[in-house]
Protein backbone atom coordinates (compact mmCIF):
# COMPACT_ATOMS: atom_id res chain seq x y z
CA UNK A 1 0.00 0.00 0.00
CA UNK A 2 2.77 2.44 1.00
CA UNK A 3 4.32 2.26 -2.47
CA UNK A 4 1.30 4.18 -3.81
CA UNK A 5 2.09 7.13 -1.57
CA UNK A 6 4.58 9.92 -2.15
CA UNK A 7 3.96 11.66 1.15
CA UNK A 8 2.60 10.48 4.47
CA UNK A 9 2.15 12.97 7.30
CA UNK A 10 1.71 12.00 10.94
CA UNK A 11 0.84 14.45 13.77
CA UNK A 12 2.38 17.42 11.99
CA UNK A 13 2.36 20.79 13.74
CA UNK A 14 4.10 24.02 12.87
CA UNK A 15 4.47 27.01 15.16
CA UNK A 16 5.55 30.57 14.24
CA UNK A 17 6.20 33.00 17.09
CA UNK A 18 4.34 30.72 19.51
CA UNK A 19 1.24 30.47 17.30
CA UNK A 20 0.17 27.16 15.83
CA UNK A 21 -0.10 27.76 12.10
CA UNK A 22 -0.51 24.17 10.94
CA UNK A 23 -1.99 21.07 12.53
CA UNK A 24 -2.36 17.97 10.39
CA UNK A 25 -2.85 14.70 12.32
CA UNK A 26 -2.87 12.44 9.28
CA UNK A 27 -2.57 12.97 5.52
CA UNK A 28 -1.36 10.96 2.57
CA UNK A 29 -0.52 12.18 -0.92
CA UNK A 30 -0.78 9.49 -3.55
CA UNK A 31 1.60 9.17 -6.47
CA UNK A 32 0.69 10.45 -9.90
CA UNK A 33 -2.28 12.57 -8.87
CA UNK A 34 -3.02 16.29 -8.90
CA UNK A 35 -3.94 17.81 -5.53
CA UNK A 36 -5.44 21.21 -4.96
CA UNK A 37 -4.90 22.78 -1.54
CA UNK A 38 -7.61 25.32 -0.82
CA UNK A 39 -8.36 27.59 2.09
CA UNK A 40 -8.50 31.27 2.99
CA UNK A 41 -5.40 33.44 3.58
CA UNK A 42 -3.47 32.26 6.64
CA UNK A 43 -4.95 28.76 6.49
CA UNK A 44 -1.50 27.17 6.22
CA UNK A 45 -1.40 26.32 2.50
CA UNK A 46 2.06 27.78 1.83
CA UNK A 47 3.39 26.38 5.12
CA UNK A 48 2.26 22.89 4.12
CA UNK A 49 3.97 23.19 0.74
CA UNK A 50 7.16 24.54 2.35
CA UNK A 51 7.32 21.55 4.72
CA UNK A 52 6.63 18.99 2.00
CA UNK A 53 9.27 20.55 -0.28
CA UNK A 54 11.82 20.57 2.58
CA UNK A 55 12.08 24.35 2.66
CA UNK A 56 10.81 24.44 6.25
CA UNK A 57 11.20 22.02 9.14
CA UNK A 58 8.07 21.09 11.06
CA UNK A 59 7.91 21.93 14.78
CA UNK A 60 6.78 18.38 15.50
CA UNK A 61 5.47 15.29 13.75
CA UNK A 62 6.75 13.15 10.94
CA UNK A 63 6.71 13.50 7.19
CA UNK A 64 7.64 10.60 4.94
CA UNK A 65 8.59 10.90 1.27
CA UNK A 66 8.61 7.64 -0.68
CA UNK A 67 8.79 5.80 2.63
CA UNK A 68 11.79 7.80 3.91
CA UNK A 69 11.37 10.15 6.83
CA UNK A 70 12.36 13.61 5.62
CA UNK A 71 14.26 15.86 8.01
CA UNK A 72 15.47 12.59 9.53
CA UNK A 73 19.06 12.04 10.63
CA UNK A 74 21.53 11.34 7.86
CA UNK A 75 19.22 12.27 4.97
CA UNK A 76 20.71 14.15 2.09
CA UNK A 77 18.19 16.98 1.87
CA UNK A 78 19.40 18.35 -1.45
CA UNK A 79 19.21 14.85 -3.00
CA UNK A 80 15.59 14.59 -1.80
CA UNK A 81 14.82 18.11 -3.04
CA UNK A 82 16.17 17.20 -6.47
CA UNK A 83 13.21 14.87 -6.87
CA UNK A 84 10.86 17.82 -6.42
CA UNK A 85 10.45 21.36 -7.67
CA UNK A 86 8.67 24.25 -6.06
CA UNK A 87 7.35 27.39 -7.72
CA UNK A 88 6.88 30.07 -5.08
CA UNK A 89 3.79 32.26 -4.95
CA UNK A 90 5.80 35.39 -5.72
CA UNK A 91 8.54 33.70 -7.73
CA UNK A 92 12.05 35.06 -7.89
CA UNK A 93 13.94 35.08 -11.15
CA UNK A 94 17.71 35.28 -10.95
CA UNK A 95 19.33 38.38 -12.44
CA UNK A 96 20.24 36.63 -15.70
CA UNK A 97 18.58 35.67 -18.97
CA UNK A 98 15.36 33.65 -19.20
CA UNK A 99 17.38 30.76 -20.66
CA UNK A 100 19.77 30.66 -17.70
CA UNK A 101 16.86 30.86 -15.26
CA UNK A 102 15.05 27.91 -16.80
CA UNK A 103 18.32 25.95 -17.08
CA UNK A 104 19.25 26.62 -13.41
CA UNK A 105 18.02 23.27 -12.03
CA UNK A 106 19.41 21.41 -15.05
CA UNK A 107 22.87 22.88 -14.56
CA UNK A 108 22.79 21.83 -10.90
CA UNK A 109 21.89 18.32 -12.01
CA UNK A 110 24.88 18.24 -14.40
CA UNK A 111 23.02 18.30 -17.74
CA UNK A 112 25.16 19.13 -20.78
CA UNK A 113 24.79 22.57 -22.42
CA UNK A 114 23.09 21.04 -25.46
CA UNK A 115 20.60 19.08 -23.32
CA UNK A 116 19.92 22.24 -21.30
CA UNK A 117 19.26 24.29 -24.43
CA UNK A 118 16.82 21.76 -25.87
CA UNK A 119 14.97 21.34 -22.58
CA UNK A 120 14.74 25.10 -22.05
CA UNK A 121 13.23 25.55 -25.51
CA UNK A 122 10.73 22.73 -24.90
CA UNK A 123 9.63 24.17 -21.53
CA UNK A 124 9.34 27.75 -22.81
CA UNK A 125 7.19 26.46 -25.70
CA UNK A 126 4.98 24.65 -23.17
CA UNK A 127 4.27 27.80 -21.16
CA UNK A 128 3.75 29.98 -24.25
CA UNK A 129 7.06 31.86 -24.11
CA UNK A 130 8.68 30.66 -27.33
CA UNK A 131 11.71 32.76 -28.28
CA UNK A 132 12.15 34.34 -24.84
CA UNK A 133 15.53 32.66 -24.19
CA UNK A 134 17.73 35.75 -24.50
CA UNK A 135 15.38 38.17 -22.73
CA UNK A 136 16.62 39.54 -19.39
CA UNK A 137 14.51 38.13 -16.54
CA UNK A 138 14.07 41.52 -14.91
CA UNK A 139 12.51 42.99 -18.05
CA UNK A 140 9.55 40.58 -17.99
CA UNK A 141 6.01 41.37 -16.87
CA UNK A 142 4.64 39.71 -13.71
CA UNK A 143 2.73 37.11 -15.69
CA UNK A 144 5.70 36.29 -17.94
CA UNK A 145 7.96 35.97 -14.88
CA UNK A 146 5.47 33.57 -13.30
CA UNK A 147 5.46 31.44 -16.43
CA UNK A 148 9.27 31.41 -16.59
CA UNK A 149 9.31 30.22 -12.97
CA UNK A 150 6.87 27.43 -13.87
CA UNK A 151 9.03 26.49 -16.88
CA UNK A 152 12.05 26.36 -14.52
CA UNK A 153 10.12 24.02 -12.21
CA UNK A 154 8.93 21.61 -14.89
CA UNK A 155 12.31 21.58 -16.68
CA UNK A 156 13.86 19.29 -14.06
CA UNK A 157 11.24 16.56 -14.62
CA UNK A 158 10.34 16.43 -10.92
CA UNK A 159 8.51 13.50 -9.34
CA UNK A 160 6.53 16.09 -7.40
CA UNK A 161 5.81 19.64 -8.54
CA UNK A 162 4.62 22.17 -5.97
CA UNK A 163 2.89 25.26 -7.30
CA UNK A 164 1.98 27.97 -4.81
CA UNK A 165 -0.86 30.03 -6.31
CA UNK A 166 0.50 29.38 -9.83
CA UNK A 167 -1.99 31.48 -11.76
CA UNK A 168 -2.31 34.46 -9.43
CA UNK A 169 -0.49 36.94 -11.72
CA UNK A 170 -1.50 35.40 -15.02
CA UNK A 171 -4.16 36.57 -17.48
CA UNK A 172 -7.05 34.28 -18.41
CA UNK A 173 -5.69 33.12 -21.77
CA UNK A 174 -2.48 31.94 -20.17
CA UNK A 175 -4.29 30.41 -17.18
CA UNK A 176 -5.91 28.05 -19.67
CA UNK A 177 -2.51 27.24 -21.22
CA UNK A 178 -0.97 26.56 -17.80
CA UNK A 179 -3.82 24.37 -16.68
CA UNK A 180 -3.30 22.31 -19.85
CA UNK A 181 0.43 22.12 -19.05
CA UNK A 182 -0.36 20.83 -15.54
CA UNK A 183 -2.73 18.20 -16.92
CA UNK A 184 -0.27 17.20 -19.65
CA UNK A 185 2.63 16.82 -17.19
CA UNK A 186 0.51 14.67 -14.94
CA UNK A 187 -0.82 12.56 -17.79
CA UNK A 188 2.44 12.18 -19.75
CA UNK A 189 5.06 11.95 -16.99
CA UNK A 190 2.83 10.87 -14.08
CA UNK A 191 4.14 13.88 -12.16
CA UNK A 192 2.42 14.39 -8.83
CA UNK A 193 1.31 18.02 -8.70
CA UNK A 194 0.27 19.84 -5.56
CA UNK A 195 -0.96 23.39 -6.03
CA UNK A 196 -2.55 25.93 -3.75
CA UNK A 197 -5.35 28.13 -4.94
CA UNK A 198 -8.15 30.39 -3.82
CA UNK A 199 -10.04 29.47 -6.95
CA UNK A 200 -12.50 26.66 -6.21
CA UNK A 201 -13.31 26.31 -9.91
CA UNK A 202 -9.64 25.73 -10.67
CA UNK A 203 -9.40 23.06 -7.99
CA UNK A 204 -12.57 21.53 -9.40
CA UNK A 205 -11.20 21.56 -12.95
CA UNK A 206 -7.72 20.23 -12.26
CA UNK A 207 -7.44 18.23 -9.07
CA UNK A 208 -7.99 14.55 -8.42
CA UNK A 209 -7.97 15.32 -4.72
CA UNK A 210 -8.68 18.47 -2.74
CA UNK A 211 -7.11 19.26 0.63
CA UNK A 212 -9.15 21.81 2.55
CA UNK A 213 -7.37 23.82 5.24
CA UNK A 214 -8.84 26.38 7.60
CA UNK A 215 -7.01 28.23 10.37
CA UNK A 216 -4.06 25.87 9.97
CA UNK A 217 -6.20 22.79 10.53
CA UNK A 218 -6.89 20.06 8.05
CA UNK A 219 -10.64 20.14 7.52
CA UNK A 220 -11.17 17.55 4.83
CA UNK A 221 -9.53 15.66 2.02
CA UNK A 222 -11.95 15.05 -0.79
CA UNK A 223 -11.71 13.18 -4.04
CA UNK A 224 -12.61 15.31 -7.03
CA UNK A 225 -16.00 13.61 -7.33
CA UNK A 226 -17.01 14.19 -3.74
CA UNK A 227 -15.56 17.72 -3.97
CA UNK A 228 -17.76 18.40 -7.00
CA UNK A 229 -20.78 17.11 -5.07
CA UNK A 230 -19.96 19.30 -2.07
CA UNK A 231 -19.40 22.40 -4.27
CA UNK B 1 52.45 78.41 -11.53
CA UNK B 2 55.12 77.97 -14.17
CA UNK B 3 56.93 75.23 -12.31
CA UNK B 4 53.69 73.23 -12.11
CA UNK B 5 53.23 73.32 -15.92
CA UNK B 6 56.90 72.51 -16.39
CA UNK B 7 56.43 69.61 -14.01
CA UNK B 8 53.37 68.34 -15.91
CA UNK B 9 55.29 68.55 -19.21
CA UNK B 10 58.23 66.64 -17.77
CA UNK B 11 55.88 64.11 -16.28
CA UNK B 12 54.47 63.26 -19.72
CA UNK B 13 58.02 62.90 -20.98
CA UNK B 14 58.84 60.39 -18.23
CA UNK B 15 55.66 58.41 -18.89
CA UNK B 16 55.96 58.24 -22.67
CA UNK B 17 59.72 57.59 -22.68
CA UNK B 18 58.95 54.53 -20.50
CA UNK B 19 61.42 55.65 -17.82
CA UNK B 20 62.84 52.53 -16.17
CA UNK B 21 62.48 53.76 -12.60
CA UNK B 22 58.90 54.95 -13.13
CA UNK B 23 58.06 51.59 -14.71
CA UNK B 24 59.62 49.58 -11.81
CA UNK B 25 57.84 51.65 -9.17
CA UNK B 26 54.49 51.34 -10.96
CA UNK B 27 54.90 47.60 -11.49
CA UNK B 28 55.76 46.97 -7.80
CA UNK B 29 52.80 49.06 -6.62
CA UNK B 30 50.40 47.22 -8.90
CA UNK B 31 51.82 43.80 -8.01
CA UNK B 32 51.67 44.28 -4.23
CA UNK B 33 48.26 45.99 -4.23
CA UNK B 34 46.68 43.47 -6.63
CA UNK B 35 47.97 40.51 -4.60
CA UNK B 36 46.81 42.07 -1.33
CA UNK B 37 43.35 42.75 -2.84
CA UNK B 38 43.05 39.21 -4.23
CA UNK B 39 44.01 37.67 -0.86
CA UNK B 40 41.69 40.05 1.01
CA UNK B 41 38.84 39.15 -1.39
CA UNK B 42 39.45 35.41 -1.01
CA UNK B 43 39.13 35.69 2.77
CA UNK B 44 36.91 38.77 3.10
CA UNK B 45 34.09 37.78 0.75
CA UNK B 46 33.41 34.35 2.38
CA UNK B 47 33.76 35.90 5.87
CA UNK B 48 31.41 38.77 4.98
CA UNK B 49 28.95 36.33 3.41
CA UNK B 50 28.82 34.15 6.54
CA UNK B 51 28.49 37.15 8.85
CA UNK B 52 25.85 38.71 6.61
CA UNK B 53 23.67 35.65 6.12
CA UNK B 54 23.99 33.58 9.31
CA UNK B 55 22.54 34.37 12.72
CA UNK B 56 24.85 33.99 15.73
CA UNK B 57 25.63 35.62 19.05
CA UNK B 58 27.89 38.65 18.68
CA UNK B 59 26.95 39.30 15.03
CA UNK B 60 26.14 42.97 15.61
CA UNK B 61 29.37 43.51 17.54
CA UNK B 62 31.34 41.91 14.70
CA UNK B 63 29.61 44.10 12.07
CA UNK B 64 30.36 47.23 14.14
CA UNK B 65 33.97 46.09 14.51
CA UNK B 66 34.47 45.66 10.77
CA UNK B 67 32.74 48.97 10.03
CA UNK B 68 35.14 50.63 12.48
CA UNK B 69 38.16 48.87 10.99
CA UNK B 70 37.30 50.33 7.58
CA UNK B 71 38.70 53.58 8.93
CA UNK B 72 41.80 51.93 10.46
CA UNK B 73 44.57 54.57 9.99
CA UNK B 74 47.26 53.24 7.68
CA UNK B 75 50.07 54.45 9.94
CA UNK B 76 48.55 52.57 12.90
CA UNK B 77 48.47 49.38 10.82
CA UNK B 78 52.07 50.14 9.84
CA UNK B 79 53.03 50.70 13.48
CA UNK B 80 51.39 47.48 14.70
CA UNK B 81 52.87 45.45 11.88
CA UNK B 82 56.28 47.06 12.43
CA UNK B 83 56.19 46.05 16.11
CA UNK B 84 55.43 42.46 15.09
CA UNK B 85 58.01 42.03 12.32
CA UNK B 86 60.84 44.23 13.57
CA UNK B 87 63.98 42.50 14.82
CA UNK B 88 62.77 42.45 18.45
CA UNK B 89 59.18 41.54 17.49
CA UNK B 90 57.70 38.02 17.73
CA UNK B 91 57.92 37.59 13.92
CA UNK B 92 61.35 39.25 13.68
CA UNK B 93 63.22 36.03 12.76
CA UNK B 94 61.21 35.79 9.52
CA UNK B 95 63.11 38.81 8.19
CA UNK B 96 60.02 40.45 6.69
CA UNK B 97 60.74 44.07 7.63
CA UNK B 98 61.51 46.36 4.67
CA UNK B 99 60.46 43.76 2.09
CA UNK B 100 57.56 43.74 -0.40
CA UNK B 101 56.08 40.89 1.69
CA UNK B 102 55.69 43.22 4.68
CA UNK B 103 53.91 45.73 2.45
CA UNK B 104 51.68 42.95 1.14
CA UNK B 105 50.71 41.90 4.69
CA UNK B 106 50.04 45.51 5.67
CA UNK B 107 47.85 46.12 2.62
CA UNK B 108 46.02 42.83 3.19
CA UNK B 109 45.20 44.02 6.74
CA UNK B 110 43.97 47.34 5.34
CA UNK B 111 41.83 45.89 2.52
CA UNK B 112 40.21 43.01 4.39
CA UNK B 113 37.89 44.98 6.73
CA UNK B 114 36.65 47.06 3.80
CA UNK B 115 35.86 43.99 1.72
CA UNK B 116 34.28 42.18 4.71
CA UNK B 117 32.12 45.17 5.72
CA UNK B 118 30.94 45.87 2.16
CA UNK B 119 30.26 42.15 1.56
CA UNK B 120 28.13 42.04 4.72
CA UNK B 121 26.18 44.99 3.42
CA UNK B 122 25.90 43.41 -0.06
CA UNK B 123 24.64 40.06 1.24
CA UNK B 124 22.14 41.66 3.58
CA UNK B 125 20.64 43.36 0.53
CA UNK B 126 20.07 40.07 -1.35
CA UNK B 127 16.40 39.33 -2.06
CA UNK B 128 15.19 36.89 0.64
CA UNK B 129 13.63 34.68 -2.05
CA UNK B 130 17.01 33.77 -3.59
CA UNK B 131 17.85 31.10 -0.99
CA UNK B 132 14.48 29.24 -1.04
CA UNK B 133 14.35 29.47 -4.84
CA UNK B 134 17.82 27.99 -5.16
CA UNK B 135 17.17 25.26 -2.56
CA UNK B 136 13.81 24.37 -4.09
CA UNK B 137 15.55 23.73 -7.41
CA UNK B 138 17.77 21.15 -5.72
CA UNK B 139 20.89 23.23 -5.05
CA UNK B 140 23.08 22.17 -2.12
CA UNK B 141 24.37 24.73 0.40
CA UNK B 142 27.51 25.58 -1.62
CA UNK B 143 25.55 26.02 -4.85
CA UNK B 144 23.01 28.17 -2.99
CA UNK B 145 25.81 30.32 -1.53
CA UNK B 146 27.28 30.68 -5.04
CA UNK B 147 23.90 31.76 -6.40
CA UNK B 148 23.45 34.29 -3.60
CA UNK B 149 26.92 35.74 -4.25
CA UNK B 150 26.17 35.87 -7.96
CA UNK B 151 22.99 37.86 -7.24
CA UNK B 152 25.09 40.32 -5.19
CA UNK B 153 27.90 40.44 -7.77
CA UNK B 154 27.62 44.15 -8.60
CA UNK B 155 27.93 45.16 -4.95
CA UNK B 156 30.76 42.63 -4.46
CA UNK B 157 32.71 44.08 -7.38
CA UNK B 158 32.30 47.50 -5.77
CA UNK B 159 33.67 46.04 -2.51
CA UNK B 160 36.76 44.74 -4.33
CA UNK B 161 37.25 48.11 -6.10
CA UNK B 162 37.01 49.90 -2.74
CA UNK B 163 39.59 47.51 -1.23
CA UNK B 164 41.98 47.99 -4.15
CA UNK B 165 41.47 51.77 -4.03
CA UNK B 166 42.37 51.79 -0.35
CA UNK B 167 45.67 49.91 -0.78
CA UNK B 168 46.96 51.35 -4.06
CA UNK B 169 46.68 54.87 -2.63
CA UNK B 170 47.92 54.27 0.92
CA UNK B 171 51.34 55.58 1.91
CA UNK B 172 51.68 55.29 5.70
CA UNK B 173 51.93 51.51 6.07
CA UNK B 174 54.04 50.98 2.91
CA UNK B 175 56.50 53.61 4.12
CA UNK B 176 56.80 52.19 7.65
CA UNK B 177 57.14 48.47 6.88
CA UNK B 178 58.54 48.75 3.34
CA UNK B 179 61.12 51.42 4.07
CA UNK B 180 60.84 53.10 0.62
CA UNK B 181 64.02 51.37 -0.62
CA UNK B 182 64.84 52.40 -4.20
CA UNK B 183 64.38 49.56 -6.65
CA UNK B 184 63.06 47.21 -3.97
CA UNK B 185 60.15 48.56 -1.89
CA UNK B 186 59.53 51.97 -3.42
CA UNK B 187 55.90 52.30 -4.51
CA UNK B 188 54.11 55.10 -6.33
CA UNK B 189 52.79 56.71 -3.15
CA UNK B 190 56.01 56.47 -1.15
CA UNK B 191 57.99 57.79 -4.14
CA UNK B 192 55.56 60.72 -4.56
CA UNK B 193 56.01 61.64 -0.88
CA UNK B 194 59.81 61.39 -1.15
CA UNK B 195 60.21 63.21 -4.47
CA UNK B 196 57.92 66.04 -3.34
CA UNK B 197 59.99 66.44 -0.19
CA UNK B 198 63.13 66.58 -2.38
CA UNK B 199 61.52 69.22 -4.65
CA UNK B 200 61.41 66.84 -7.64
CA UNK B 201 57.91 67.82 -8.70
CA UNK B 202 58.04 66.44 -12.23
CA UNK B 203 58.86 62.90 -11.07
CA UNK B 204 56.22 63.11 -8.33
CA UNK B 205 53.66 64.46 -10.81
CA UNK B 206 54.43 61.70 -13.32
CA UNK B 207 53.76 59.10 -10.64
CA UNK B 208 50.64 60.97 -9.58
CA UNK B 209 49.29 60.83 -13.14
CA UNK B 210 50.08 57.14 -13.41
CA UNK B 211 48.33 56.49 -10.11
CA UNK B 212 45.24 58.28 -11.41
CA UNK B 213 45.39 56.39 -14.71
CA UNK B 214 45.73 53.05 -12.91
CA UNK B 215 42.67 53.87 -10.77
CA UNK B 216 40.80 54.92 -13.90
CA UNK B 217 41.74 51.77 -15.88
CA UNK B 218 40.91 49.47 -12.95
CA UNK B 219 37.50 51.10 -12.67
CA UNK B 220 36.90 50.80 -16.42
CA UNK B 221 37.79 47.09 -16.20
CA UNK B 222 35.41 46.46 -13.28
CA UNK B 223 32.70 48.54 -14.93
CA UNK B 224 33.04 46.36 -18.04
CA UNK B 225 32.87 43.26 -15.81
CA UNK B 226 29.66 44.51 -14.17
CA UNK B 227 28.03 45.16 -17.52
CA UNK B 228 28.90 41.78 -19.00
CA UNK B 229 25.89 39.86 -17.63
Amino acid sequence: MIENYHFAIRDLTQFYDGNKVLDIPDLVIKKGLIYGVIGPNGSGKTTLLSILSLLARPSSGRVYFDGLEINGQGNNESALRRQMAMVLQNPFLFNMTVEKNVAYGLKIRGWSKKEQKNKVRECLDLVGLTGFEKRKAHELSGGEAQRVAIARGIAVNPKVLFLDEPTVNIDETHIEILEKVIEELNRRDKTTIIFTTHDLDQAYRLAHGVIILSGGRLKKVLSSDSFRDSV
Amino acid sequence: MEYIFAGIWKAFGLIFSLDREVFDITWLSLKVSAMATILASLTGIPAGFIIGTEDFIGKRVLITLFNTLMAFPTVVVGLLLYSLISRQGPLGPLGLLFTPWAMLIGQFILATPIIVALTISATQGIDPRVRPTSLSMGANSFQTAGTMLSEARFALISAVIAGFGRVITEVGCALMVGGNIRGYTRTMTTAIALETAKGEFSFALALGFILLMVAFLVNIFFHWLQGRR
